[in-house]
Order: C-alpha cells, then sequence, then structure tokens
C-alpha cells in the first residue's frame, strides 16, 4: 500500500474569542491509496476543519494551521505555494460537500461545470472533454447523461445532484477523495444508493477517500478504517471492525451505544380513548401558471390521507422528503390549511374553522418544530417563549411564571434559564426550551416534526428519552414526524409510511417492520445506514434466525 | 461584546459620533449665547469674520452668521429627527402590512409604494411645501412623505423572510394575534437594518430641508442654514463667508451622521464587517 496522505501533530488554531484554543489538536491521521477512511465525530468535532486544512480551505486568516504538517506524498501541503496548491486541488485531492445545491454553481449546466475541472488543470480539444463529461456522468450512473450535461442543478434531484457532484470531482481521478457528509442532506434510499456509488468509484480508480460524517450507520456500510473525533482530538482510530465491535475509548462506546437501533419498541397497549381521528385529508400545491397563463404544476401533498390517534400513543409518520409528512403535521396544527377532509378533534371538525374559532382549541394541539435554531425568537428572553402561550389563555404572570419553572424542570433546564437568551443555549438545550413551550399550554396532542434531526446522536437519544417519558407523565398522544426508521422504532407505536402524498401502509411498529405489506416500506427498511452491522450485533444476543 | 465596543471598533464612526454631540450641544445652547433673534440686526452689515465683534461675520442686513448657524443647528436637527421618525414609521406600519400578508395586500401597497418613488424626491418635495405652504410642519411632511417609500421596502423584505420562520410559525401555533406577532416577534428582529437606514435618512432629510430653505420654501419664522446661504449666495465673491460658514455647518453635520450610520451598521451586523 501506499501512503497518499500524512498529518502529523496537525494544530488548528481559532480566533481568540471561541470556546476552545484549537478547532483540531494533535492530529495523527494517515490514508493509504484504495481505502477509505471514516471520520467521525459529533458537530464541533473538527472533523470539517479537518478535511478543509487538507485542502487548504481554511477560512483564514480568522481559522489557520499553528502547528503541523500534512504530508501529501512527501509534500507539506501547509507550506506549498497558492499556485501549487491550486495545481493540486481538484486534480489530485478533490472535494465533494454535504449540500449539492450550494455546492453546484446555479446558473451553469452541469456539463460546463465539469467541463471547467477540464479547461483548468488539463489542455485538450473540446470534443474531448465533452466525451470526457458524458462518459463521467454515465460511470456515475446518471440516468439520461445526454439530457443531465445540459441540465442545470435546479432541474435536477438531491441524489442526481449529488452524482454530478461525485463525477465532478472524479474528472480528473484524483488520488484522494474528500467528502465532507456527502449524504447527510440525501433521502435514506438515495442515501444507500450514493455510497455505493461512492465505494465502487473508489475500488474501480483506487482512490483513498477521507470520508467526513456523523453517522455510525454509514461508516458501517462504508469505511475501512474509523477515527472518532472529539473536541478536537482524535480518540481513537482502528478498522471498521475494531472500533464497532470493540471500541476502547469511553466515547466512541457512549457514541455507538446511542445510535438508534432498528429493533422495535416492545409493544404497549392500546388505549380505546381514540383523541383525534384524521378523515380522507386533501392538499394541493400549485405552483407556476399565473398572470400570462403558462401550466401550473400541480402535487398532491396529502392524498386521502386517514388516520386515527389514541390517548397516550406515539403514531410516527415516516417518509422522504417530499413524501407529505410534513404537510399533514401542519395541516393538524392548521398552519397550512387543508382542501377536504375531516380534522375530528373529540367531536370538532378542526379543518373548516376560521382563524378566531381555531383559537379555542388551539391550546390542545401543539407542535415541536424540528430546527431548534430557528424555532426560538432570538430577542426574546426564554422565560417570556414559555409564558406567553399561557398568559394568553389568562394566566396571572405569577401563575405562568411558577408554571414556567415547573416545565423547565420538567425538560432539565436550570430554572436560572428563565432570564436568558435563546443564543446561549445548545442545540440540544434549545430542542428543550421548544417543547417545554409546547408543554406549557396542556396539550392533548403533541405533533413533533423532525424534533431530533437537527441534533447529534447522544444529545438526540436524550431528547427521545424525554418526549417519551413526558409522554407518559401528562398522558398525552404524539404525532412524530421523521425520514429516519431507527429513529421511529425507537419512540413509535405504530407506524404510517407515506409516498408521494399518500399514505401508503399504517400499522404496529413491530408488524411494520417484521412483516411490511408494501414494496416501498420494504426499500425503506433496506436502505437503513448500517442496517446490516446494527442487526448482527442484536442478533449476536437473540438467537439467529 | 457590547455595543459600544463594538461601535467604537470604527474610528470615524466615534470622530463622527464626538461632532454630532458638539452640534447637538451647540443647538441646544444656541438661546444662551445668542439670546438675540437671529434674524435681528445685531451691528453693521458686511463685516466679516472676526470683526465689530462677529465671531463668523454677518449678511448683507446686519445679521450674525454665528448666530444664525448655532440657531439653525436647531432647525436642522429638529427637522431632521421629526421627518425621519414619521417616515420610518409609516414605513414600518406599509413594509410590515405587505410583507406580513403578501398577496393582494402586498401588490397594493407596493405600487402605492412604487408611486412614490418614481417621482424625483426633492422635486416632489418642492411641489408639496409649495402647495401645502412653507412650515415646520410642511416641511416635515414633505420630507416624510418623499422617504417613506425605502424603509417600507426593507421591512417588507426582512418580513417576507421572517415569516416563514418557526419561531413565527409557533406563535401562530400558540394562537396569537396578528398584531402581537407582527409588533412582538417579528419587529424586534428586523429593527437592526430599520436603524441604520434611519441614522442615514437623517442626514438626507436635514441636505432636502436645507434645500428647500435655499430655494426659499423655508419656514420664514425660523433661521435655517439653508435660508442663511440662500441669502448670502448673491454675495458669494464679495461676502464669502456668509454662505461658506453654513455650508461647512452642513457638510460637517451630514458627514457626522453618514458616519455614525455606518458605526451603528457595523455594530449592528458585526458579521458584514469581518467579511470584507
Amino acid at each position: 500500500m501506499t501512503r497518499l496522505l500524512d498529518i502529523t501533530d496537525l494544530h488548528i488554531a481559532l480566533p481568540a474569542d471561541s470556546q476552545r484554543p484549537y478547532a483540531v489538536q494533535k492530529m495523527e491521521l494517515h490514508l493509504e491509496a484504495n481505502e477509505i477512511l471514516c471520520v467521525v465525530g459529533e458537530s464541533g468535532s473538527g472533523k470539517s476543519l479537518t478535511a478543509r486544512a487538507v485542502m487548504g480551505l481554511l477560512p483564514k486568516p480568522h481559522v489557520n494551521i499553528a502547528k503541523g504538517s500534512v504530508l501529501f506524498h512527501g509534500e507539506d501541503l501547509t507550506k506549498v505555494s497558492d499556485d501549487r496548491l491550486r495545481q493540486i486541488r481538484g486534480s489530485e485531492i478533490s472535494m465533494i460537500f454535504q449540500e449539492p445545491m450550494t455546492a453546484l454553481n446555479p446558473v451553469m449546466t452541469i456539463g460546463t461545470q465539469i467541463d471547467e475541472v477540464f479547461r483548468f488543470h488539463d489542455k485538450m480539444p473540446g470534443k474531448e472533454r465533452r466525451r470526457r463529461a458524458l462518459e463521467l456522468l454515465r460511470d456515475v450512473q446518471l440516468p439520461d447523461p445526454e439530457q443531465a450535461i445540459k441540465a442545470y442543478p435546479h432541474e435536477l434531484s438531491g441524489g442526481q445532484r449529488q452524482r454530478a457532484m461525485i463525477a465532478m470531482a472524479l474528472a480528473l481521478d484524483p488520488k484522494i477523495l474528500i467528502a465532507d457528509e456527502p449524504t447527510t442532506a440525501l433521502d435514506v434510499t438515495t442515501q444507500a444508493q450514493v455510497l455505493r456509488l461512492i465505494k465502487e468509484m473508489q475500488a474501480a480508480h483506487g482512490t483513498g477517500v477521507l470520508f467526513i460524517t456523523h453517522d455510525f450507520g454509514v461508516v458501517a456500510d462504508i469505511a475501512d478504517r474509523v477515527a472518532v473525533m472529539q473536541n478536537g482530538l482524535v480518540v481513537e482510530t482502528g478498522t471498521t471492525d475494531q472500533v464497532l465491535r470493540t471500541p476502547q475509548h469511553p466515547y466512541t462506546q457512549a457514541l455507538i451505544a446511542s445510535v438508534p437501533e432498528l429493533t422495535p419498541r416492545p409493544a404497549r397497549a392500546r388505549s380505546p380513548e381514540i383523541v383525534m381521528r384524521v378523515n380522507k385529508l386533501e392538499k394541493t400545491y400549485r405552483s407556476g401558471g399565473g398572470l400570462f397563463g403558462g401550466k401550473g404544476r400541480i402535487v398532491h401533498a396529502a392524498n386521502d390521507v386517514t388516520f386515527d390517534l389514541a390517548r397516550g400513543e406515539t403514531l410516527g409518520i415516516v417518509g422522504e422528503s417530499g413524501s407529505g409528512k410534513s404537510t399533514v403535521a401542519r395541516c393538524i396544527v392548521r398552519l397550512n390549511d387543508a382542501e377536504a377532509g375531516e380534522i375530528l378533534l373529540g367531536d370538532t371538525d378542526l379543518r373548516p374553522l376560521g382563524r378566531a374559532a381555531m383559537r379555542t382549541h388551539r391550546s390542545k394541539i401543539q407542535m415541536v418544530f424540528q430546527d431548534p435554531f430557528a424555532s426560538l425568537n432570538p430577542r426574546t428572553r426564554i422565560g417570556k417563549i414559555i409564558a406567553q402561550g399561557p398568559i394568553m389563555y389568562g394566566a396571572s404572570p405569577e401563575d405562568a411564571k411558577k408554571r414556567t419553572l415547573d416545565l423547565l424542570d420538567i425538560v432539565g433546564l436550570d430554572p436560572r434559564s428563565y432570564d436568558r437568551f435563546p443564543h446561549e443555549f445548545s442545540g440540544g438545550q434549545r430542542q428543550r426550551i421548544g417543547i417545554a413551550r409546547a408543554l406549557a399550554l396542556e396539550p392533548d396532542i403533541l405533533v413533533a416534526d423532525e424534533p431530533v434531526s437537527a441534533l447529534d446522536v447522544s444529545i438526540q437519544a436524550q431528547i427521545l428519552n424525554l418526549l417519551d417519558e413526558i409522554r407518559d407523565r401528562m398522558n398525552l398522544s404524539m404525532i412524530f414526524i421523521t425520514h429516519d426508521l431507527r429513529v421511529a422504532a425507537q419512540v413509535c407505536d405504530r407506524i404510517a409510511v407515506m409516498q408521494r402524498g399518500e399514505m401508503i401502509e399504517i400499522g404496529p411498529t413491530s408488524t411494520l417492520f417484521a412483516s411490511p405489506k408494501e414494496t416501498y416500506t420494504r426499500e425503506l427498511l433496506a436502505a437503513v445506514p448500517g442496517k446490516d452491522w446494527f442487526l448482527k450485533g442484536s442478533s449476536a444476543q437473540a438467537p439467529a434466525t | 461584546m457590547t455595543f459600544w465596543k463594538l461601535f467604537a471598533r470604527n474610528r470615524g464612526a466615534v470622530v463622527g459620533l464626538a461632532i454630532l454631540i458638539l452640534i447637538t450641544f451647540m443647538a441646544a445652547t444656541a438661546g444662551i449665547f445668542f439670546p438675540k433673534d437671529p434674524f435681528s440686526l445685531a451691528g453693521q452689515s458686511m463685516s466679516p469674520p472676526g470683526e465689530n465683534g462677529f465671531l463668523l461675520g454677518s449678511d448683507s442686513l446686519g445679521r450674525d452668521v454665528a448666530a444664525g448657524i448655532a440657531h439653525g443647528a436647531k432647525t436642522s436637527l429638529l427637522i431632521g429627527l421629526l421627518a425621519t421618525l414619521v417616515a420610518v414609521c409609516v414605513g414600518i406600519v406599509m413594509g410590515a402590512l405587505a410583507g406580513y400578508y403578501g398577496g393582494i395586500i402586498d401588490d397594493l401597497l407596493m405600487r402605492v409604494t412604487e408611486m412614490f418613488q418614481t417621482i424625483p424626491s426633492f422635486i416632489f418635495a418642492i411641489l408639496l411645501v409649495a402647495i401645502m405652504k412653507p412650515s415646520i410642519e410642511s416641511i416635515v411632511i414633505a420630507i416624510a412623505v418623499v422617504s417613506w417609500p425605502a424603509v417600507a421596502r426593507l421591512v417588507r423584505g426582512e418580513f417576507l423572510s421572517l415569516r416563514n420562520r418557526e419561531f413565527v410559525q409557533a406563535c401562530h401555533t400558540l394562537g396569537m394575534s396578528d398584531i402581537r406577532i407582527m409588533m412582538g416577534e417579528i419587529l424586534p428582529n428586523c429593527l437592526s437594518p430599520v436603524i441604520v437606514i434611519g441614522s442615514l435618512m437623517v442626514a438626507t432629510a436635514i441636505l432636502i430641508e436645507s434645500g428647500l430653505a435655499f430655494l426659499g420654501l423655508g419656514d420664514p419664522n425660523i433661521m435655517s442654514w439653508g435660508f442663511q446661504i440662500g441669502a448670502g449666495r448673491t454675495l458669494l465673491r464679495s461676502a464669502w463667508w456668509v454662505c461658506t460658514f453654513p455650508g461647512i455647518a452642513i457638510l460637517l453635520t451630514v458627514l457626522a451622521i453618514n458616519l455614525v450610520g455606518e458605526g451603528i451598521n457595523d455594530a449592528l451586523n458585526p458579521r458584514l464587517r469581518e467579511r470584507s
């Protein structure tokens, strides 16, 4: 094996007023040809900055390399000139990013963007470049390369864009491919395909891949070796087998333990009391058309959606992006207006109610939002954020304050949080505040729209436990929207699968996992990253089936 | 970092603030240092600066230029602040309604805004003052009428981007009323650009007021820098001081306000500064 990359004693310094002096400290890492090295860590662990340091893309002058070397074929990348670095980028080391929509230039066609890579690094005639570009697009299995080469980024789907990015990155057959969370923004089924593609391309070209991810499932699927990072330190390295089976460092052990397993939770008795029924809910979005005619596009975001919710149960709604799961949630809390159907809360149909009439029912259904950074008003103190609900419904300020302090305690926050602003809290803590706000009105139903997908795994587990605990304590019913079947398995009593606005399958979690009726459900289950690995782990204890 | 520290990182802004404080002091103490009516005859006409007891000279009617500048500062600052306040209030209401409700309301309000924007602002202001009869109120109204569209557009943009944020939706799910969401939740989050544009508008307002007074459309009973320049215009070659000192006063004030505005901008949007 040839050693491609050798990082020794790398220190990346952060600006003076940051939380810690170094983003990355004392890093020792190496990458061989023809292997996939996964760098795993939670947000803020320094994994992305490591990748950027190798590419010479650190946000200078605020962040820079303080010490250490990054040897690429014996050449120290921290010391080479900008010109040399530019030569290396793209042709020897290339990179794919998390969000293909922002990494691609929206006003240039895919073909032009691939062409650029060739033009900047190689001299070859235009025809040849076009031939090579087409070949690349074929290699990354884009459905219609002739069409794709003429397409603009917005005309492709997320998965296709990421394929185009990979084609671009591999255009000059680089020795090293750095992939920074390349599948995080994609749906599970697409993620599985893209991971497979990266692996195939890597094997075919003998590339060394430095793969940054936060997801141990992805690690299990793709990695040859793993490096675990915590707060800027590499705490453990080893082969995938070693690290996943016999993790040495306590942090690694904790991380692996908090990866939600795909085994459904034990079934609980379902209460006979139905708190909400949704009948034949319809919602369509229209776009385009407009003043000068033209054909509008009609999307059925919810089509004939029917389900019911018992007291104290958690109903999961899973599906990929665009399946309409969020639309259903938003229609239920009346952030969107459904066109037809019934939303029966007790005996009242909420759907046709006007805003004023709805106000008396609002407190019964509350929502927890996805993004803990966007869901709290940055200019309002925590106490007011939580207390304003009860005050609006007529509680006295003293009662509201007392209730708020109780809620802070329930969600596990310090009472001193009362007078602080949202920016003083971490993502997980903010999500707790969001939950406290939703609970302040003592709702019967809590609608949680991807409440943990913006959080790190270890915090995910805490929030999921909290939601579970609260549901039991307050006898709430919960509608839990998620794209992650592993999370759904942890918290949901029943799961509904949505595809293109239709609820194609609904049933108790264990039944649905054991014997899915629909092909799509089976595909979803099969695409869960690291499925084989983590099932192997649990079936090792259980008798093999 | 505190607001002041961020503000003080911009040296020019601190200098601007110092000048502005000086001018405000001058306006506030005008009655003490120059107790006489600035329109009254104070001594020999056409005295050059430093002679006949005139610090900055006198004009063709023997009025004290220094007294005029001190009393004029009061007028300029008052009109600048008042007009801006009115314009910002109108702009916020229009922009907030348009941005928050969107649809037909947005179309309607924005077309109205555009109507105001298509007319050259200074000529429009002249027209308004001429119709209404020159007085402090009419000047304030005229300046406010020509400057609110910029605020309305800015606020509308901010509201458009903020109204779909999750924290606003959370307020909807609590059943909060529209007015409360607009005023209590969204508005505080878009105040910083409004403050910045407002501080710069004060400078523009002072310029417009001076222009109007120069053309003889100022309040005839109130001393103003523009009026002084207008009065000294014909004597520019024989008595340069009559026009020059009020001119410098306008220049310094507008410059100072712009510098302070920049400083506030840097302090409220610290990231913008780091990026450049």
